[in-house]
């Protein structure tokens, strides 16, 4: 059995005077993908932004190798790769613009070869040199999902990454996940369609 | 190259595709500047002396305009998430952003201004100051625009609340950058008005980076 | 489910300001009366101003107070961003129109004492002009801690600018200070200023105590009603 690398224990978070979840303790051990499942509003996003240190919840720990993440928050973020509701892609910039511009905001000096293998991952290697702007709603979220890949971070979090994909793209999404997993990596996706090979973790 | 420069680099680049939002920026400039004489007229005593105010406050306003994209179009794509999560410290980011905008209106606003100034029969030495004190003052407008811009993300009634929050705030830098102009003119030296208009861009520097990340890291939340 | 969190220091607060609003309404409302007998009849009128000079038992406190609220208002939002202490943003909601109601009655006194002083209503006068920028940054408090469906959103935002604000006041007023005396002769009378009698003087600082127990008192209704309002808020939230 694999140690767990991120351990949330307790954790309960607020908006508006509501709470969205209370107590919520799990683990995620390398290798493994862990699907939050729920109804519309039970706050699987919401423990994603907290996972990131981008909600600050009211109790509880977020754990890395056993030390709490708000300890060095960089550190953190260093480890992490996010998609969010939105893609986080700017328009005006081309698919590969925006890949190795996310690349440098992470501090990293992007590496040809690996866009160039993360394009390809999701079939996008024709559309590297569109401007994002001119892109379907799937394609921009094949286009998210490559600048996920690029990072190498050993910690995805994902929130609804199947959202407007067709079935080759959600192939390429879980041979790209699983590829993550097998080297090590872990994943966190909020999703409402069911992923291959995770362990769901329903919110109520 | 570090994450700051990178997101520098990219506003600008990101302005560059699309270079009608600062033509406009620069038109609104030019246009409201002109509006001045005809409303006023033609007296060339008159409009030499009231030159530096109206120059002043069209290049306030015309900063303003731009602002509310700052912030708005990364909250709006997910962008903002992406720098909240970069690992290193979002005042880098808040004073990167505010710096790109800084270059593409502050810095375009402060050559373009004497050339309006001649129209307002300013003489040499005016324009010269007029430029110098747009040059050293503009940086604050930018930041504390930036500061309104990160303010009201999400907000109702975004664009006028981010002129009512930043314009008190901008007075200080409105009140020297304009009678630094008129000191020049008067015969006085300009250079104490430069020297206060200085240390209030720096006062800006020091402090509004603070501000603007904590508003952006609310804003996230 | 009810959030026993964010209930906590408000109900502590409740159970305090009952016992102590009645009392200090009395109070205050005592001292209002005494005051403005005091300044309006038995404080004789001044020799240059006649009986102008009264405006000024209204003008100064309410300058100062004015001034002071927005402090109070940058210690609260100091105190929510920091300790996000929850009673805090509740009472910068309650405090912000109550300190801008007392900058625009020192604008509105203001340009009363001008109009026989300086024969017009409005003159851009160092203090009036510091004070109608004051009056600026309250009513973007205002507008923005009330500009977001999310109410904790409005109060963060709300309290990162009063802070910020707080810090430009002296500046501003140093600029405002710097631009009146480039701009016009130092002939305009100042009000109050050190020479005063002390008949004047004492019937001022009574108003200045007695508005400002006024203004605590209007602080404190407005937190209950404010707290009012943000459990009814929650209440909708729940379901």
């Amino acid at each position: 059995m694999t140690t767990a690398l991120l351990d949330v224990s307790g954790l309960s978070c607020r908006r508006g005077g509501r709470r969205v979840f209370d107590s919520l303790s799990f683990s995620v051990a390398g290798g493994e993908l862990l699907a939050l499942t729920g109804r519309n509003g039970s706050g699987k996003t919401t423990l994603l932004r907290a996972i990131a240190l981008l909600v600050p919840a009211q109790a509880g720990q977020v754990r890395w190798q056993g030390e709490d993440v708000r300890a060095d928050r960089e550190a953190w973020c260093r480890r992490l790769a996010w998609l969010g509701h939105q893609e986080g892609l700017k328009g005006d910039l081309t698919v590969a613009e925006n890949i190795a511009v996310a690349e440098r905001l992470r501090g990293h000096v992007p590496e040809p070869a690996r866009l160039q293998a993360a394009l390809l991952a999701f079939d996008l290697d024709r559309l590297a040199h569109r401007p994002v702007r001119t892109l379907s709603a799937g394609q921009r979220r094949r286009a998210a999902l490559a600048r996920v890949v690029a990072s190498q971070a050993p910690l995805w979090l994902l929130d609804e990454p199947l959202n407007a994909l067709d079935a080759a793209a959600r192939a390429a999404l879980e041979a790209a996940l699983s590829t993550h997993l097998a080297a090590g990596g872990l994943a966190i996706a909020a999703t409402h369609a069911p992923l291959a090979g995770a362990r769901a973790l329903e919110l109520a | 190259m570090s994450g700051v420069g990178a997101l520098f680099l990219r506003d600008l680049r990101l302005v560059w595709r699309r270079p009608g939002d600062v033509a406009v920026v620069l038109a609104f400039f030019v246009v409201a500047t002109v509006l001045f004489p005809l409303g006023i007229g033609p007296e060339t005593n008159l409009l030499a002396r009231i030159a530096a105010g109206i120059l002043w406050c069209a290049a306030l306003f015309a900063s303003l305009l731009s602002l509310d994209h700052l912030f708005a179009a990364d909250y709006e794509d997910g962008s903002l998430d992406l720098l909240l999560l970069a690992p290193w410290p979002l005042e880098l980011a808040a004073l990167a952003k505010c710096a790109a905008h800084w270059a593409v209106t502050g810095l375009p606003l402060a050559i373009l201004a004497p050339l309006l100034g001649v129209a307002f029969g300013l003489d040499d030495r005016s324009l010269l100051v007029l430029a110098l004190t747009l040059l050293v003052g503009t940086p604050a407008l930018s930041l504390i625009g930036g500061l309104a811009a990160a303010l009201t993300l999400g907000a109702r009634r975004g664009g006028a609340l981010l002129a009512l929050l930043a314009l008190p705030l901008c007075v200080p830098t409105l009140i020297f950058g304009a009678s630094a102009i008129e000191a020049s003119a008067t015969g006085e030296g300009f250079m104490v008005h430069l020297a206060i208009l200085g240390a209030l861009a720096l006062v800006s520097l020091a402090t509004l980076p603070w501000a603007i990340a904590a508003a952006l890291r609310q804003a996230g939340e | 489910m009810a959030d026993l969190h964010f209930l906590a220091n408000p109900a502590r607060f409740r159970r305090f300001s009952r016992r102590v609003l009645p009392a200090l309404s009395i109070v205050t409302a005592v001292a209002l009366a005494v005051g403005l007998y005091w300044a309006l009849v038995v404080a004789p009128p001044d020799y240059q101003q006649g009986d102008t000079v009264r405006i000024m038992f209204l003008h100064v406190p309410t300058a100062s107070l004015a001034m002071g609220g927005y402090l109070l208002l940058a210690a609260l939002g100091a105190s929510l961003l920091v300790w996000r202490h929850p009673l805090a943003a509740l009472m910068a909601r309650a405090t912000a129109p109550v300190g801008a109601t007392y900058a625009a009655v020192c604008l509105v006194t203001g340009s009363l004492w001008g109009r026989p002083m300086w024969g017009t209503y409005w003159v851009w006068d160092a203090r009036l002009t510091s004070f109608l920028l004051l009056f600026f940054l309250y009513l973007g408090h205002i507008a923005l801690s009330r500009a977001y469906d999310d109410s904790e959103r409005g109060d963060r935002a709300a309290a990162i600018l009063a802070i910020v604000g707080a810090i430009n006041v002296p500046i501003i007023k140093f600029s405002v200070d710097w631009w009146n005396t480039l701009h016009q002769p130092a002939s305009i009378m100042r009000m109050g200023g050190p020479s005063i009698d002390p008949s004047l003087l004492w019937p001022l600082f009574w108003m200045m105590g007695a508005l400002a127990l006024l203004f605590a008192t209007l602080v404190l209704l407005r937190t209950e009603t404010e707290i009012d309002r943000r459990r009814l808020e929650i209440a909708e939230n729940q379901d």
